[in-house]
């Protein structure tokens, strides 16, 4: 069980520099747990991969289409929920049109969403009126 | 991305000397490993104990030079990765793809 409430909201420019930054946040969250009786190692890796996946793309979308070159990051959890929201101000894309990396064919790209979904238990994105949000749930 | 060469028994050696590797630094090792080959250095083992984080990019970074590698008859191998960088490879089924030999001196006894 862990009990704890944890919220953090970070905006970044949409540089790749930022991404260790970004993904030492989810490290160092899985590290600090209180209450958490899985492999926290794994849990440290998967959350800055999926931080660091997450955000890859938000400044990729971001980087073609808007002068406002910020991307947010919110991680909340409570009740064992652990809810990373990224939000970005590019085109948006249809995430079930994202197909699953064809494995005996493996291209370079599209692996990064195979991870979020593979690793994280939820994964959705909506549109919004000024921008998107790919929203993740990790059940803890 | 701060990497070192070293030609081993006729095998050219690159030693990635970052933690890690992501969107931000993967452009420039893909870039790297490409001009090596078109140099007809084509046999190549990457040598990764220093890598704690590979992301998607990362891999397709080592894929970009496999793949390049192999269209001119040579082959990229890894070595030393760590468990959790060894995990990504797994999961992405890469790990049938390359040959990833636990030490160096494996590596290049084989790859030489």
């Amino acid at each position: 069980m862990c009990n704890e409430v944890i919220q953090v909201d970070v905006i970044i420019p949409t540089q790749t520099k930022y991404l260790d930054f970004i993904g030492s946040i989810g490290e160092h969250i899985a590290k600090d747990l209180d209450d958490f009786s899985g492999d926290r190692e794994a849990l440290a890796y998967h959350l800055n991969l999926v931080l660091t996946e997450a955000t890859t793309n938000a400044i990729k979308h971001a980087a073609q289409m808007t002068p406002k070159n910020t991307v947010r990051i919110t991680i909340h959890i409570q009740d064992n929920e652990l809810n990373i929201k990224v939000y970005d101000h590019g085109q948006g894309f249809d995430l079930e049109t994202v197909p699953i990396p064809d494995f005996d064919q493996l291209k370079e790209g599209g692996m990064g969403l195979y991870f979020i979904r593979t690793l994280m238990d939820s994964v959705s994105y909506t549109k919004q009126a000024d921008c998107n949000v790919l929203e993740i749930i990790k059940y803890l | 991305m701060k990497l070192k060469l070293e030609k081993i028994k006729g095998v050219s050696v690159i030693f990635i000397q970052e933690e890690r590797i992501d969107a931000h630094n993967s452009g420039e090792l893909k870039e790297y490993i490409l001009h090596l080959i078109e140099q007809g250095e084509v046999n190549i083992i990457v040598e990764l104990e220093r890598v704690r984080f590979i992301d998607s990019s990362g891999l397709g970074a080592l894929l970009s030079g496999y793949k390049n590698a192999a269209a001119k008859s040579g082959k990229l191998a890894l070595a030393c990765c760590k468990q959790q960088v060894l995990s990504m490879f797994e999961l992405t089924r890469l790990n049938r793809v390359f040959e990833i030999y636990a030490d160096l001196s494996e590596a290049v006894e084989n790859e030489a």
